[in-house]
């Protein structure tokens, strides 16, 4: 795979990898996304608006200039945005890359940060050197508009133009309680939600508050993700329960959608609205209980977004997939290219009543445990490739 | 607006130039009615005020006419209100102060009376759009429409002399609300443009400093009226020539 390094949301050539529930893979434009939905079939994304979450300043005991990534939140109340968990990087921006960043000077309970026109304190220091809980000075409003005037997206290296809100809010983003975007629902835009209206696909929305997907240290990384707050609304509640009731698919726009559906699906038979925090780890061990099939972006394997794709397809078939991937070019990151991955047959539990149909017979394509899949015409290097592709086709 | 101002189901409303004229009317009034209310304006000072008189009310600095504020504003909006049930777009310019012939008016006063009145509103409305798709498909009154109001003019229908830029930036904000109306509906997303009238604000007297106050409309009264035609249309009733036809109020 390559980097996605420019912020554009839907680039026109985007991709879009399938995996079936029998582990038959698709390269497909992703422009045909919509195609993938039946009628009754429920799509649920993300509608979390993404934070100014970067907010640079000085260290005000040592005067040492520091970056401070907010990275967690108790709840999505929206007066309850004074105590953050977050993660703090010495000198340096996002061009270094965060394995490279500086670490920041010495933290402790009482030390003042000063962000721009935000003041806030050191609370905890937790058991790592750069993550701290903060409590921000000031009432409500004022915190808001501090961080909205201040901060700036957190963003990476492989992206070197500075993100814009706009380049990370998606098309349905509401409520401003993600720290990254929701990156997945970069693939939404109101033509494609049209499409599915009219195909008879329900789309609702919950809200999670998407938290930070690397920190550059390998210690801390391997405790992500963070707890990370949610709420899911009534109307999307009852929605998956008509979807289940009438043997249709409930479709996880995300890692985030099927982190917040599978807490709450877990918690609660049948699943509950409201507010929750998702502690879990989503991994090959997991049972889904909720989530037919997920759209997401591509991911490297050991990160915990490839981990919480193991829980819909086996090692062998994402194995494959990722050969694809590699093979065909796809742009990885949050701007990238996409997958649509189905839980695997074998693990849809024997009592659910989920419709069984595939997207091979979806698409008339015979199933095979063989990757199968047309090339990308565009990014082929080997023309001979496409002739045997096209025969075996 | 009586069954939403209960304490367990407030309107979520964000009104844009809510310091003076028709906006502040507007702020006072759904204030008064139990409403959430955000508003924007770009004085500091004036929103410090506004919010000191109207406790519970979200200030918020900003000017709609920036491509940066737009978002920002957005942000403060959803945050304080935990998402959006209406928004007005209020916030106007009229061009070049004392209004001048076309032929006079400089392209930067045209270009900034088309951002304050037309780029800057279709801006902060695609912002929000998503707080507002969100509001209709969770209300639990079903078929709750989520409602953006656009404020216009008559002067966007009548070709007044000296009116142009104001004229033809309104025209074109009318234009695209119905075009965004018929492209959003069946997102629950309702897009109006109305004439509150010739008012009693310092707009007007801006422009028309001569005009005897008390031949005009007090922007109070156009308040009650916009607000009437909001919750109409919230509940889903047809939207008949008064909404989308300008200048028949």
């Amino acid at each position: 795979m390559r980097a996605a390094t420019r912020p554009v949301q839907r680039p026109p050539d985007a991709r879009l990898l399938t995996v079936d529930a029998e582990g038959a893979l698709r390269d497909l434009a992703r422009s045909r996304l919509p195609e993938l939905f039946e009628a009754g079939d429920v799509l649920i994304a993300n509608d979390a608006a993404t934070l100014p979450a970067s907010l640079t300043g000085m260290h005000a005991p040592s005067g040492a200039p520091i970056e401070v990534r907010l990275a967690g939140r108790r709840s999505l109340d929206t007066a309850d945005v004074h105590r953050f968990t977050a993660i703090v990087f010495g000198a340096g921006d996002h061009r270094i890359t965060t394995e490279q960043r500086a670490a920041p000077p010495l933290l402790h309970v009482g030390d003042a940060l000063m962000l721009g026109p935000l003041i806030a304190t050191v609370r905890g220091v937790l058991d790592h050197p750069r993550l701290i809980e903060l409590d921000f000075d000031g009432p409500p409003d004022r915190v808001w508009a501090g961080i909205a005037a201040h901060g700036r997206p957190i963003q990476y290296a492989h992206v070197a133009e500075p993100l814009a809100l706009w380049d990370v809010w998606t098309a349905v983003a509401a409520r401003p309680v993600a720290f990254e975007p929701p990156s997945a629902g970069f693939v939404l835009d109101w033509s494609v939600l049209a499409a599915l209206q009219q195909r008879g696909v329900g789309f609702h929305t919950l809200t999670h508050a998407a938290g930070i997907s690397s920190t550059g240290d390998t210690a801390l990384d391997a405790r992500l993700p963070l707890d990370e707050a949610y709420e899911i609304p009534q109307r999307a509640v009852a929605a998956i329960a008509a979807a289940k009731e009438s043997g249709h698919r409930v479709i996880a726009l995300g890692t985030t959608v099927a982190r917040a559906l599978e807490h709450a699906g877990a918690q609660h038979e049948p699943l509950r609205p409201g507010p929750g925090v998702a502690t879990q780890r989503i991994g090959p061990e997991t049972t889904l209980r909720v989530v037919d099939a997920i759209i997401s972006g591509t991911h490297q394997p050991g990160t915990s977004h490839y981990e919480l794709l193991r829980a819909f397809a086996s090692d062998a078939v994402l194995a494959r997939a990722d050969r694809v991937l590699e093979r065909q070019h796809y742009r990885t990151h949050e701007f990238g290219d996409s997958v649509w991955i189905e839980r695997a047959a074998e693990r849809v539990q024997p009592r659910s009543n989920l419709k069984t149909a595939t997207l091979a017979s979806r698409f008339g394509q015979r199933r095979t445990t063989e990757p199968f899949w047309i090339p990308n015409e565009s990014r082929m290097r080997k023309p001979s490739r496409r002739a045997s592709t096209s025969k075996s086709a | 607006m009586n069954t939403e101002t209960n304490q367990h189901d407030p309107l979520r409303v964000a009104i844009t130039g809510g310091t003076s004229g028709l906006g502040l009317a507007l702020v006072e009034a759904l204030h008064r009615r139990g409403a959430q209310v955000a508003f924007v304006a770009r004085d500091a000072e004036r929103v410090t005020r506004t919010v000191r008189r109207l406790p519970g009310t979200h200030g918020i600095v900003g000017d709609i006419a920036r491509k940066d504020d737009a978002h920002r504003i957005a942000l403060q909006v959803t945050a304080a209100l935990g998402g959006l049930d209406v928004l007005v777009n209020n916030a106007s310019s009229l061009g070049p102060v004392p209004l001048r012939a076309l032929a006079d008016t400089d392209c930067e006063d045209l270009e900034t009376a088309l951002a304050t009145n037309l780029v800057g509103p279709f801006r902060l409305t695609k912002a929000l759009l998503g707080a507002l798709s969100a509001a209709a498909r969770n209300s639990l009154q079903s078929g709750r429409r989520a409602i953006v109001m656009n404020i216009g003019s008559d002067a966007a229908l009548t070709p007044y002399a000296g009116w142009g830029a104001y004229g033809a930036s309104k025209a074109a904000l009318i234009h695209l609300s119905r075009i965004w109306d018929e492209e959003l509906q069946p997102h629950g997303v309702r897009v109006l443009a109305r004439d509150p009238g010739d008012m009693d604000t310092p707009l007007h007297a801006l422009a028309l400093p001569d005009t005897d106050p008390a031949t005009l409309k007090r922007p109070q009264q156009a308040a009650l009226e916009i607000i009437a035609a909001i919750e109409a249309a919230r509940n889903g009733a047809p939207v008949g020539a008064t909404d989308q036809q300008i200048g028949i109020t």
